[in-house]
């Protein structure tokens, strides 16, 4: 078979996309976006029910929306996007030749078809066994089946990247080593890899013991070994978006990672120690020892939890040293005052950033704190943390992506001019309310996956304090905000891509690379001023001695915070009832 | 545009870290142990938590075992199925029982007493949550989870279910009294 070898330079970003993977980038991107679109419609039905005063749905459409809702969203949505990002890192910013592109195919068609066979499931309504689908409660085979098939297809996908990152090297189409984005790509994938790793080991079984051929699956041994599936498949997650943040300072700033050692390092702690995680659901479970949850949940000792504050700080602080470098110099804060508020994929990481370190990232370490989670677990706060690190953190770091690659990969401008900032504004906000009004409600001990905290017309009926139901009201308010946020989002992409103003270029085919090797990658932007600075003490920007005082102001803002919450949460602890 | 480009300068393994980066590394480090040994600290000097014992059984044992200190113990009944209300002696061992979709018995114990309570689920996952003390405990079929608890002050508290356990999963609920 012939390979492939046709590659077109976009003209306004001089990226090269060679044809088979930028057929596939936007294929993937497209059904994400669909998931998203479903999603999306379920969490009308899921907000307006835990929304008492409207308490739209009955129980059983509850459950069920609730269950597809979570599927659609944490799983399709995001892992549709992921393996658009993997080819992207790949081939388009290796400038190289996406490997097995039939391969790629075959798993992007598996992946389609287990969605499908598991929303299927749901859809029959006898599989409403929420995303963690806990044994022994049962759901129906084709549950299990569409997850495994998506998981194999995803997994190719994986190693549909590797691959290209062989052939990369292999053709020589980039000198020294790959960059950072495509890094952290390579962190996610590897990550991706033992999630689904973990996922097959539980879920192979379960599927087989939902047609009888096995008779007893132990719930501790599947919460155990399907949480090294459910929540490593958001470090993923945590990856990617970490990826994406670097690929928008240097796409939106031209900045340059402050450190490769550093950030490429925080990058190998992810790999090394974020699989622990799968303890921090096991917290409040018997037949596990504290010193096997300590450790676990720490992550060893907050190793991974170091790797994301030192991302939180060097891309931010990449950032502070580009608009530095640019003139904006004076003060603290300059560079962030005159950064480009009006610039989607800016404001995007932007807020990504700072919700997904201050909300979620604070409120996951103490939700993995042993005896912290005490309080917290299977509260409306655990949807809290992950309405800040998934829906904000990772969806809207996508979201900003997506406005970027648009015109790149589609040749059409964003239709309707200023909406796209608007609508990362009002998504990005509305998201951290409702994130921070869920761990609000939660703290006061409202459940999560609960149908009538008012318990009506039940003889023991409890009474949930009155700050409860008011943190739900304005959860539920900003969650119409999240609606319309998400709503404007599709609206945008849609009629962009499908209706929008073509971007005509005579650039725009594909032209054969030279046989076997892609054109060596010249360096285009300015590559040494930084480190050109870095190097002779700083160059005359910054201030204190340090090229990032601004972002290290911020850093010191945020350690604040964490440790004044860290330590109110004890105290809350020491107020509870005494239990050993 | 570098971080989407090879590091420009090849060996970028040697370049020299700048002074925001190297504090924060050793602020961040510093702050995660400090973190760390919070959990074994509160092990020794806290108050509030898991003993890890737990003893694998089955839903017959576990539910004779129940039944036992209920005729024993039982004071009266509630609700409209009849929950017996126990009230057991101080130091004692508790079954709580939790099944599709109820909690049984209704406990009622002495505030500043120590009880022993056995969790265990009959059938799926349950969640135990103490309201509105917001204690959150996982409840598992075929563990035979062991809390020494010591309620505080008296009052009428809640066991609600906060693991999805189905259809009916937020019916699930049921008193704990607590007197002096």
């Amino acid at each position: 078979m012939a390979v492939n070898r046709n590659f077109r330079t976009c003209p306004a970003t001089g990226l090269l996309f060679h044809e088979p993977a930028e057929k596939l980038m936007r294929w993937n991107a497209v059904v994400a976006v669909v998931a998203l679109l479903v999603g999306g419609l379920l969490a009308i039905g899921v907000l307006l029910t835990r929304w008492q005063a409207v308490h739209l749905l009955a129980p059983d459409t509850f459950y069920q929306f609730l269950t597809a809702h979570g599927l659609n969203m944490l799983v399709y949505w995001i892992i549709f996007f992921e393996i658009a990002i993997l080819y992207f890192a790949s081939s388009t910013l290796l400038r190289c030749r996406l490997a097995a592109p039939g391969m790629a195919w075959a798993g992007f068609w598996m992946m389609v078809a287990g969605a499908l066979l598991n929303n299927y499931s749901v859809l029959r309504g006898d599989s409403s066994v929420m995303f963690t689908s806990y044994a022994p409660m049962g759901a129906h085979p084709t549950f299990y089946l569409g997850l495994i098939l998506f998981a194999v297809g995803a997994l190719i996908g994986c190693f549909v990247f590797f691959g290209t990152l062989v052939v990369a090297k292999d053709e020589k189409t980039y000198r020294g080593s790959v960059p950072l984005v495509t890094f952290g790509a390579i962190t996610a994938a590897i990550i991706a890899v033992f999630t689904i790793a973990a996922g097959a080991i539980i879920l192979i079984p379960t599927f087989l013991w939902s047609v009888g051929l096995i008779e007893h699956i132990d719930s501790l041994m599947y919460r155990t070994i399907w949480w090294g599936f459910g929540h490593s498949s958001q470090q993923i997650n945590v990856s990617a978006h970490v990826a994406v943040w670097y690929a928008g300072a240097a796409i939106v700033f031209g900045a340059k990672p402050m450190s490769e050692k550093v950030s490429r390092t925080a990058f190998l702690l992810y790999i090394f120690f974020l699989q622990l995680a799968s303890a921090h659901h096991l917290l409040a479970d018997p037949g596990l020892t504290s010193n096997w949850k300590i450790f676990n949940t720490s992550y060893a000792m907050y190793l991974a939890v170091l790797a994301s504050m030192v991302h939180g700080l060097t891309v931010p602080g990449s950032i502070e040293v580009a608009q530095r470098l640019k003139g904006y110099n004076n003060g603290l804060f300059e560079w962030l005052r005159k950064a480009p508020w009006d610039n989607a994929p800016f404001v995007a990481i932007f807020i990504s950033i700072i919700v997904f370190g201050f909300l979620g990232g604070i409120s996951g370490v103490m939700m993995g704190t042993e005896q912290l989670n005490l309080i917290i677990h299977n509260t409306l706060y655990v949807p809290g943390h992950f309405h800040a690190t998934v829906a904000t953190g990772t969806t809207l770091a996508f979201m900003g992506l997506t406005y970027f690659l648009i015109p790149v990969m589609f040749r059409r401008e964003i239709a309707f001019g200023k909406l796209a900032i608007w609508q990362v504004y009002i998504f990005g906000l509305s998201m951290a309310g409702l994130s921070l009004f869920m761990m609000g409600a939660g703290t006061l001990g409202a459940p999560r996956r609960h149908w009538d905290i008012s318990f009506a017309g039940n003889a023991f009926a409890h009474e949930f304090p009155g700050t409860a139901w008011l943190m739900i009201t304005l959860m539920a308010i900003c969650g119409l905000g999240a609606l319309l946020g998400g709503a404007m989002y599709l609206a945008i992409t849609v009629w962009s891509v499908f209706l929008g103003k073509k971007i005509q270029t005579p650039e725009f085919n594909y032209v054969p690379a030279k046989a076997g090797v892609a054109p060596a990658p010249q360096p285009t932007a300015q590559p040494s001023t930084v480190s050109a600075t870095l190097t002779s003490h700083h160059g005359g920007i910054g201030a204190a001695g340090m090229i990032a005082p601004g972002t290290f102001v911020l850093a010191l803002v945020f350690l604040t915070s964490f440790v004044l919450y860290y330590f109110v949460n004890w105290k809350y602890l020491s107020t509870v009832w005494p239990l050993k | 545009m570098s971080a989407i480009l090879p590091p420009s300068e090849r060996v970028w393994w040697k370049e020299p870290l700048d002074r925001v980066e190297l504090l924060w590394i050793v602020i961040a480090l510093v702050w995660c142990l400090i973190m760390f040994f919070m959990m074994p600290y509160w092990h020794v000097y806290g108050q509030q938590n898991l003993a890890n014992e737990a003893y694998r059984t089955t839903p017959e044992a576990f539910a004779k075992k129940a039944d036992e200190v209920i005729a024993k113990y039982k004071v009266r009944e509630e609700g409209p199925q009849k929950t017996p209300v126990v009230k057991p002696p101080a130091g004692s061992d508790v079954y709580l029982v939790a099944r599709l979709w109820n909690w049984q018995p209704i406990l009622e114990l002495q505030a500043g007493k120590s009880y022993r309570i056995h969790l265990m689920s009959m059938d799926w996952l349950h969640g135990f949550s103490l309201q509105p003390e917001n204690i959150n405990i996982e409840v598992h079929p075929g563990y035979d989870h062991v809390l020494t608890v010591t309620p505080t002050a008296p009052g009428k508290y809640s066991i609600i279910c906060n693991e999805y356990c189905g259809i009916n999963h937020h019916t699930m609920v049921s008193p704990l009294y607590v007197v002096k």
